[in-house]
């Protein structure tokens, strides 16, 4: 089928089986290969990206589904220079190995965008569907609110 | 994981969705957020050669309300749930219990339709939707007919709708003097529910004249625990009364053992959080 998605600003255009996934429309077709698969079973978050601005899990949605909406990657969230969540989580040592980042940041955006002063809490629950197997959390915590300090 | 072969339809209208489940009949099935559907069909769990997209129907994305009840469109998305101030102020243990559906990620794409239709045993809604006397709407090709949340369980993924049929919306009477409230005990990961209770009382002067309480994830099948109903109604409102009812909970209903619960331990669960819930109405 034929697909028509804003994907980061720009349209494309593409002919794919109905069955794609939109993470591996994403990866495979679109070579954008920072939104990750992790647990490729909806649990862990690390292929979220935003669907008109809310965050959802990519491995998860049709990319049919998508066809003729704006999506959002790790990619376009800020065009050049670092996006202040991008920033956190480098100032703040908000990553290992570095995995879950993409999804961490995508699901900070969609927090930032309803709440601009969430507190500790508030970060913690928006971050629920995103697991690190290596940070502990409380770095990204901070890394989440340097951001939103730094947007306000 | 990718599902299997199939083809993608998107519906425009109600009548346009029943008119393409004619069609393709057994070969199809709705998709609605998809977030029970979609990893069914990537674990090869389900396969069909047509999936009927209903997630941009018009239709079925309203909350209104309508002669002393709230309507809710099957395709409203839980998010859409939690944010709606016409639930926060009329009916509060919606948006209480959507904010405890799984992850933020989740509830921007799963509905309360697909959430019901499913019928998954540990899923919440079904509970709230028993508590608060709701009504289902079901369209078919040959008109609309309305189910009570009552009549509409039938047991583990079963429900009252047919094939060839589609829920619509949800409807849920409001009256006065009522306090709800959901809590769960969840499986820490996916956030289902192990045990959930819904309550909705009417308290006058002290007493309460009328309590719905209903389980999700408790049983194979949601339901009303009309023993622990009972032990509230016509009675004053207090802590010895809820003590009393929540130990009462869940006896004599056959209770789901798997490995995040023993029958033993749910059905503790059960009276602690019916415990809670009720505390928390108080
Ligand atoms: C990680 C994760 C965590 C979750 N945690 C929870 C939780 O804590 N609590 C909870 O309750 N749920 C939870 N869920 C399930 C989630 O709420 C689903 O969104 C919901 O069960 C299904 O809704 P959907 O719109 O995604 O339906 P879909 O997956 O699109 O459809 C589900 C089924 O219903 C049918 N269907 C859909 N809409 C209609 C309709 N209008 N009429 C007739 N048939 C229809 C479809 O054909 C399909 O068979 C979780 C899911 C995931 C992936
Ligand atoms: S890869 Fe999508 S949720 Fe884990
Ligand atoms: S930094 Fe390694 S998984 Fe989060």
């Amino acid at each position: 089928m034929k697909v028509s998605v804003n994907v980061n600003g720009r349209q494309v255009d593409r002919d794919i089986e109905d069955r794609t996934l939109l993470v591996h429309f994403l990866r495979e077709d679109l070579n954008l290969t920072g939104t990750h698969v992790g647990c490729d079973t909806s649990g862990c978050g690390a292929c979220t990206v935003l669907l008109n601005g809310n965050a959802v899990k990519s491995c998860t949605l049709l990319a049919a589904q998508v066809d003729g909406e704006k999506i959002t990657t790790i990619e376009g969230l800020s065009n050049g220079e670092l996006h202040p969540l991008q920033e956190g989580f480098k100032e703040e040592h908000g990553l290992q190995c570095g995995f879950c980042t993409p999804g961490m940041i995508m699901t900070s955006a969609d927090l930032l965008s309803r709440n601009k002063q969430p507190n500790e809490q508030e970060i913690r629950e928006a971050l629920e569907g995103n697991f690190c197997r290596c940070t502990g959390y409380h770095n990204i915590v901070r890394a989440v609110k340097y951001a939103a300090e730094k947007m306000t | 994981m990718i599902p299997s072969n199939l083809t993608y339809k998107r519906a425009s209208s109600i009548d346009d969705a029943l008119a393409l489940l004619k069609e393709y009949g057994d070969d199809a099935r709705l998709l609605a957020g998809g977030h029970s559907l979609i990893p069914a069909l990537k674990l090869r769990l389900n396969e069909y050669d047509y999936l009927i997209d209903i997630s941009k129907i018009p239709e079925l994305k309203s909350i209104s309300e309508e002669q002393g009840h709230i309507v809710i469109g099957a395709g409203v998305t839980h998010g859409e749930i939690v944010n709606s101030s016409l639930l926060k102020d009329k009916l509060s243990f919606f948006p209480e219990a959507a904010d405890l559906i799984g992850d933020v990620q989740v509830r921007n794409m799963g509905t309360i339709g697909g959430s019901v239709v499913h019928a998954d045993p540990a899923a919440d809604w079904p509970a709230l939707l028993l508590a608060a006397e709701a009504v289902i709407t079901i369209k078919g090709e040959s008109g609309s007919r309305d189910v009570s949340a009552e009549d509409f369980f039938l047991g583990l993924f079963q429900t009252a709708v047919e094939d060839g049929e589609m829920l619509t919306s949800i409807k849920i009477p409001i009256s006065a003097n009522t306090k709800s409230k959901y809590q769960k005990f969840m499986q820490p990961a996916s956030r289902f529910a192990i045990v959930g209770c819904a309550a909705l009382l009417t308290i006058e002067n002290g007493t309460c004249s009328k309590a719905r309480i209903a389980y999700a994830g408790v049983s194979a099948k949601p339901f009303r625990d009309k023993k622990v109903e009972a032990a509230l109604e016509g009675k004053a409102f207090n802590a010895d009364q809820i003590a009393s009812a929540a130990s009462l909970a869940a006896e004599g209903v056959s209770i789901m053992s798997d490995h995040f619960a023993s029958e033993a331990y749910r059905l503790q669960m059960t009276k602690v959080f019916t415990k809670r819930t009720l505390e928390a109405i108080l």
